[in-house]
């Protein structure tokens, strides 16, 4: 977080009354969020309500000690973010303080009363111009490059709340972030660091409909219910059911540029798992180190209340930041029932009058301005980006009827159901085909004709169909045993356990299958189809739908998932199943 | 350091008093009665000329004349190696008759969290000797892993053995040759338990020796509720100092959150707070992960705290708030079971709705046993199988079914009769108990056996012929 210096604004304070994270002061000329420091040793805050001369504030820190008649002392800015090159590989708290610098400042607890700024100012980049002098430059335009990771070149934008003007000097050569590196003639001066309020968007020239999908190499996801590039999606997921797991399959697999990993209120072990885990995962694109192309944030469930509430807010807008140098990111929060329970939190101690099950009544408009702020954009430097959010959501005993599961769906257009069931039965990803939905997949199919498939929307529809089938047929058959089924009806439902078991289940720990790329999904669907054709063929000249389904080549097309050559294999499945069909009659 | 005479108001567990000098938030203060009692509280809310106070002793006996101190700190806990053996009220003074206890350090209370960059994954096995938890939900150092329990059933009794029987395996042999190898502690924290209960903890401690290596804070039924929101922490206070400076190994219990939680929301209402779900404040789930979250491990630092809380669902609902919240926080959960209970089995751990969400780190080749993923699975598979036939059997009946179908009945029987029935007496190794565990999957065929590896399978699996000799011998 960035240490505020300019006060010209600011006229101090002094605290009136302490409540746990809320902190009342009297006298304080501030605006509403603006950063405060809080009492005698500095604690951050923010500003959240003025009345009359009275200004409350949400307090990133613990306040055990803190006493009324201490100075609070404005910085005149508003909650904001660094940024610049050195964010990514970097984990960081819901306030943007590196994680690493604050265990060598205060040891392995978390002190407070420490600041530090988001990204290194001592730091030397080795910035290359892509201007001249004699260039005009507008706001948001990209004035030259500089390498921040093995795989990410980080564009130096001129910020924009700049005017822009010619370029009067640029040199390449070793700068600090706070170097400047371009002069303009308006006198305006660009540095490599930025600074951004993270309550408010990047703005762009215009946002467009998304054309292309979010490849995330899950077979479920990229086939049935596919995410587009600078969409939105939900999993709301009971514990238990793999939440978890699924969130970060998209963390390491899906073909964004940059991925920003935010761990809301989430358990310090599970986080320490990530901050481990991910160092050691490669980029399957790229071969270099996963983490070169991710940033965290990390703000645990015992971490202070109202950082867990910005926490989302300072990741969305690192996000927005890469966005504008035109790449595509795609966001995971993980989760943000527990941002919405910090706003209810908060709120309870406000004494707001409380809406739905003790939630503010704000709940939905602020869960609707964090998911906007997703999309394809057109930047204003004129090239092209996205910010794909995907939103765990935890709903209290596994009930989606509650306010944030609620208010979450009536905003994301992709949906993909966790289900408690499935995972116990150990069908995994335990996405729920009957309760999941994609509002996208019209939007995308010309992208999945012209990539992958002329027919893969009509493969697609007829998979949906077949499983559509199997469910109802599932009512039956609980009632009166499969064998009373007519024969056709029997071949579906061994038709549909093909889809579920060598389509819908993926092995996310085995090496090959943890990825399925979208030709290879389409292939084994294919493959499916092919053993559905020639056994319905085969049905109605006569053959029993026993001596169907025991042919011996069906059952290989569940390992086509974990086979590596998979086009020569599905060949062989494909040959072998037809002679032993055909064989038949 | 003032004293005022200033009480304008006294309601609940709170007093309200006018102060003319700042006063910390969370900053301890005395009242002393008319009558000379002494009774300690804590400033919930400090505004100019104003303070509440929470009086963790109760309010009884305090009027408007009484005085009121301000100590000008927050509530430290003295800590020491020497506190092992000793047993404290909820408020952190001794009450076994001891010497007063001379702290090396006073610390806060309200424990700082952990930096996530800081801390160790947990993966170090701790055998508890209990198969329900060993086999099928394995805790690991550092963990936190509650008993979601309900009134009247034997979660005491379970805790207590797990406290009694845990170890870590390899440092077993260390110990052999080394006396001083045992570096295990256990901090045991009571929140509203009855006299009895207390009493039952206390025999244990007393005829097992385990005192020697616990401390014990007691808080009793008929103690004041408010004292029970500081008792959780001076318990991990002193778990974080014995852990991360004395490199203990410390197992914390906390035993009933249930009532932390309606202390919580009696505070609450004394301040007339908004409340969230069925009363209950809500800052809650903050609250209960300040508690939670002081467990795991350090980078470079010796020991770990391990903390098992116990909980009473109220209704054995387990979507109740406090449950619910626990369990978004905990590591997973060990479910016990009312049904089970009544049959006789004990510990009656119902292992369907348990979970141990660090257990896959945990076990293994060199951890465990390189079977133990495999078995634990496929037993949970068969044992929920069996469960789902139990319903159709009271439906048509057991001869209608298949003689697959019998088989999975019957393991489902053995599965609660020989593997999760052990007493709380009996101290089952790892190997003890994957043994049983593969005594009982050997009753179904291999064939079933689809998610154990075919190696393991060959090098384990009984053989019907060599069950039915032996059966022939032993007859």
């Amino acid at each position: 977080m960035s240490q505020a210096t300019d006060t010209d604004v600011s006229e101090d304070g002094v605290i009136d009354s302490v409540s746990g994270p809320v902190v009342t002061a009297a006298d304080l000329d501030a605006r509403m969020n603006d950063v405060v420091y809080v009492g005698s040793e500095g604690l951050m805050g923010e500003v959240i309500e003025i009345e009359g001369n009275v200004t409350t504030i949400q307090v990133y820190e613990e306040t055990s000690g803190v006493s009324p008649g201490e100075p609070v002392e404005n910085t005149g800015e508003p909650l904001s973010v660094d940024l610049g090159p050195g964010m990514l590989d970097s984990i960081y708290d819901g306030v943007q303080r590196p994680l690493a610098v604050l265990e060598d400042k205060m040891g392995a607890f978390l002190d407070r009363g420490v600041d530090a700024p988001g990204i290194d100012l001592e730091r030397t980049w080795e910035f290359e111009p892509t201007v001249a002098e004699g260039d005009e430059v507008r706001a948001g335009d990209i004035v030259g490059t500089v390498p921040e990771t093995e795989s990410i070149e980080h564009k130096v934008m001129v910020p924009p709340d700049y005017e822009g003007g010619e370029v009067v000097a640029a040199d390449s050569g070793n700068f600090t972030v706070e170097e400047t590196v371009v002069e303009l003639d308006s006198g305006e001066e660009i540095q490599m660091h930025q600074e951004w309020p993270v309550r408010e968007a990047r703005p762009s020239v215009d946002k467009q409909s998304p054309t292309k999908p979010l490849v995330t190499g899950q077979r479920v996801q990229d086939g049935l219910f596919p995410l587009a590039k600078g969409g939105t999606a939900a999993i709301p997921g009971p514990f238990g059911s793999g939440k978890t797991v699924t969130q970060q399959q998209l963390a390491k697999w899906s073909d964004a540029d940059i991925v920003v990993y935010i761990g809301c209120g989430e358990r310090g072990n599970e986080m320490t798992e990530v901050i481990d885990d991910f160092p050691e995962l490669e980029d399957p694109k790229t071969g270099k180190p996963l983490m070169s192309r991710t940033c965290l944030i990390a703000n645990t469930s015992n971490m202070p209340v109202a950082a867990r509430e910005s926490c989302v807010y300072t990741g969305i807008t690192i996000a927005e930041f890469y966005r504008d140098m035109g790449y595509d990111v795609a966001l995971m929060a993980d989760s943000t029932s527990r941002w919405a329970e910090a706003m209810r939190e908060i709120s309870s101690r406000l004494e707001e009058m409380p809406g739905e099950e003790g939630y503010p009544a704000y709940l939905a408009a602020r869960l609707s301005e964090f998911y906007e702020r997703a999309g394809l954009f057109e930047n204003l430097n004129g090239t092209e980006g996205s910010v794909s959010v995907v939103g765990a959501v935890s709903p209290p005993g596994g009930d989606f009827s509650e306010p944030v599961t609620q208010n979450t769906l009536r905003i994301v257009k992709t949906f993909w159901a966790l289900d408690a069931d499935l995972a116990e039965r150990r069908h995994f990803p335990a996405i729920n085909w009957n309760d999941s939905y994609s509002l996208y997949k019209e939007q995308l199919d010309p992208w999945f004709r012209e990539n992958v498939a002329q027919d893969w929307p009509e493969v697609r529809q007829w998979a949906v169909d077949v499983l559509d089938e199997e469910s109802e047929l599932e009512e039956i058959v609980q009632l009166v045993g499969k064998d009373a089924l007519p024969e056709d009806q029997q071949l579906t439902l061994e038709v549909a356990r093909y889809i579920r078991e060598s389509f819908l289940q993926q092995n996310a720990l085995h090496d090959v299958d943890t990825f399925c790329s979208p030709d290879k999904s389409y292939q084994i669907l294919q493959a499916i189809k092919t053993f559905n054709d020639e056994a319905f063929e085969a049905l109605d000249a006569g053959v029993p739908v026993d001596e169907i389904t025991a042919i011996e080549a069906a059952p290989r097309l569940n390992r086509i998932g974990t086979t590596e050559e998979y086009e020569s294999f599905i060949d062989e499945i494909e040959a072998d199943m037809t002679d032993e069909l055909r064989d038949l009659y | 350091m003032k004293e005022y005479k200033t009480i304008t108001e006294i309601s609940g567990p709170l007093v309200f008093a006018e102060v003319d000098e700042p006063i910390g938030y969370d900053e301890i203060v005395e009242i002393e009665t008319p009558n000379g009692d002494i009774k300690r509280g804590q400033v919930l809310e400090s505004s100019e000329g104003i303070v509440s106070i929470q009086v963790f002793e109760g309010t009884e006996g305090i009027d408007r004349k009484s005085s009121v101190r301000f100590l000008d700190e927050t509530m430290k806990m003295p800590v020491t190696e020497d506190l092992l053996g000793r047993v404290l009220d909820g408020s952190g003074n001794p009450i076994d008759g001891g010497p007063d206890i001379v702290p090396d350090e006073r610390r806060d209370i309200v424990g700082a969290a952990i930096n996530p960059y800081a801390r160790e994954y947990p993966e170090e096995f701790i055998q508890t000797g209990v198969s329900g938890i060993d086999g099928m939900n394995t805790l690991v150092r550092g963990q936190k892993l509650p008993i979601f329990s309900g009134s009247g059933l034997p979660h005491n009794e379970l805790a207590l053995q797990i406290a009694r029987q845990a170890t870590v395996p390899e440092e077993d042999e260390e110990a052999e040759d080394d006396e001083e190898g045992s570096e295990f502690a256990v901090i045991f924290g009571a929140m509203g338990i009855t006299a009895e209960e207390a009493n039952e903890f206390m025999d244990d401690f007393e005829r097992t020796g385990a005192l020697e290596r616990s401390v014990v804070f007691m808080n009793l039924a008929d103690d004041p509720a408010v004292e029970r929101t500081v008792t959780p922490r001076l318990a991990l206070t002193t778990a974080e100092y014995l852990a991360f400076d004395k490199g203990y190994h410390v197992l914390v219990i906390l035993t009933d959150m249930t009532n932390y939680c309606e202390a919580l929301r009696e505070i609450g209402a004394a301040r007339e707070e908004v409340p969230g779900r069925r009363g209950y404040p809500g800052y809650m789930y903050t609250d209960l992960a300040q508690l939670y979250e002081r467990a795991g491990r350090i980078k470079g630092r010796e020991g770990s705290v391990t903390q098992i809380p116990i909980l009473t669902m109220p209704g054995d609902d387990d979507t109740h708030p406090i449950p619910d919240l626990t369990g978004y926080i905990t590591e997973g959960q060990i479910m016990m079971d009312r049904d089970l209970n009544s049959q006789g089995v004990q510990p009656p751990i119902n292992v369907l709705p348990s979970l141990s969400r660090l257990m896959d780190d945990g076990i293994g080749e060199g951890l465990t046993r390189a079977d133990h993923g495999d078995v634990s699975d496929q037993m949970y598979a068969a044992y929920a199988e069996g469960e789902d036939l139990r319903d159709l059997v009271n439906i048509v009946g057991r001869e209608a079914l298949s003689e697959r179908d019998n088989k999975y009945l019957d393991f489902a029987d053995r599965f609660e009769e020989e593997f999760i029935q052990q007493g709380y007496d009996t101290n089952r190794s790892i190997d003890d108990t994957l043994e049983i565990g593969w005594d009982l999957l050997s009753t179904l065929p291999k064939t079933e056996l689809n998610r154990i590896d075919e190696e393991l399978i060959e090098e384990n699996y009984r053989e019907a012929e060599d069950a039915e000799t032996a059966q022939v011998e032993a007859e």
